[in-house]
């Protein structure tokens, strides 16, 4: 289980444009490395992370292998309703890390 | 007036030539700086904000670990119910039952050991490093503050040798880079003064959070010395003598490094 840490309003006025973080442990492995005795260490990163509210895609993004070590990303959406944000991380292989947080539209 | 013998006069200049071996004189107090301040603006922003930390990922994992048992053994959290906020800034420390001198990864293991009746977890395990940092955060902004006196001194001693001593093909000693040196440039990067007030830290190099031992693995086979096994009682004996030289110097685990 990899660690995820997330930072998300609580609360928020509708309307607002509000600040969403989002950190994931992950190696990022490029694939371009090579180990000690000169084998290559095979490729391993995630490559897609989505943020839905309320089931709505509001922002993805696609990684690749020159992103580093535990991907960190901030960004923004307009706070409409009361609802659930959700954090997807999928890596090559297809396995999902994902966690969620509530927000209260006032 | 009294003729001064012509041993005592060399004994006085030896002394005078070769460090006290009691005070640290080649990096005063007042000159002391972390390596926080080696940084740049960016990655100083970077550790600043405890959110954009990755550091804290492996503190939170601490967190679960210190109150989760297993397999039946006392948690941490059911001795340690206070916490333990100040104590990683007094290690490495002996440990009075054995008198062997315990860095905090050995203090962890030798608990599980003795109390919880589990196995050691491995130096450099995601386990260790997550337990090792939130101890070591517990004591954010605590000063280091070391003994090095009394069982201890026979550890300081080896440290402050090993961290005297030249080795390698380079046939350098931590002193040359870090005492007599540091605040110049070593290929693109600023020499800072080598001290372990961060560990275990997020290295840029590494991308991933490693032990102070990591650290001077790395700085060992820099100057093409053979880095000894994580754990050696020598690198324990070096990491009292680095506390000791860094008196007064506040921790920042989990810090980030270049």
């Amino acid at each position: 289980m990899a660690s995820i840490r997330l930072s998300v309003p609580q609360t928020a006025r509708k309307g607002e444009v509000i600040e969403l973080k989002a950190l994931i442990q992950h190696p990022m492995e490029s694939g371009y490395r090579r180990g000690s005795r000169g084998e290559q260490i095979p490729r391993n990163i995630i490559t897609r992370f989505e943020c839905l509210y309320d089931g709505e895609i509001v922002f993805s993004a696609d990684f690749h292998p020159a992103i580093a070590a535990d991907p960190f990303l901030t960004f923004y959406t307009r706070a409409v309703r009361s609802g659930t944000l959700a954090f997807r991380w999928t890596d090559q292989h297809g396995e999902m890390w994902s966690d969620t947080a509530a927000l209260t539209v006032t | 007036m009294k003729r001064r013998s012509p041993a005592l006069a060399i004994a006085a200049l030896l002394a005078a030539c070769t460090p006290s071996p009691t005070t640290d004189a080649d990096l005063p107090a007042a000159d002391i700086q972390s390596g926080y301040a080696f940084l740049t603006a960016e990655t100083q922003a970077m550790q600043n904000d405890s959110f954009a930390n990755p550091g804290f990922l492996w503190v939170d994992l601490g967190s679960d670990l210190f109150e989760s048992a297993a397999d039946g053994a006392p948690s941490c959290v059911s001795c340690h119910s206070e916490g333990l906020a100040g104590v990683a800034a007094t290690y490495p420390a002996i440990d009075e039952a054995s008198g062997d001198l315990l860095n905090v990864e050995g203090r962890i293991n030798r608990c599980r050991i003795r109390h919880q009746n589990l196995p050691a977890l491995a130096y450099e395990g995601g386990e260790l490093l997550a337990l090792t940092a939130f101890i070591a955060n517990q004591s954010a902004g605590t000063p280091i503050s070391v003994s090095t006196t009394g069982a201890s001194a026979s550890h300081y001693r080896n440290g402050r040798d090993y961290f005297y001593t030249r080795r390698g093909q380079f046939n350098l000693s931590c002193h040359q880079c870090h005492d007599q040196n540091w605040g110049k440039r070593l290929r693109g990067d600023t020499i800072s003064q080598g001290h372990g007030n961060g560990f275990p830290a997020y290295r840029l190099e590494w991308q991933t959070l490693g032990s102070l031992q990591r650290r001077i693995r790395d700085c060992d086979s820099g100057v093409r010395a053979e880095p000894k096994a994580f754990g050696d009682p020598a690198y324990i004996d070096l990491e009292l003598y680095l506390s000791s030289r860094a008196s007064g110097l506040e921790m920042e685990s989990p810090a980030i490094r270049r």
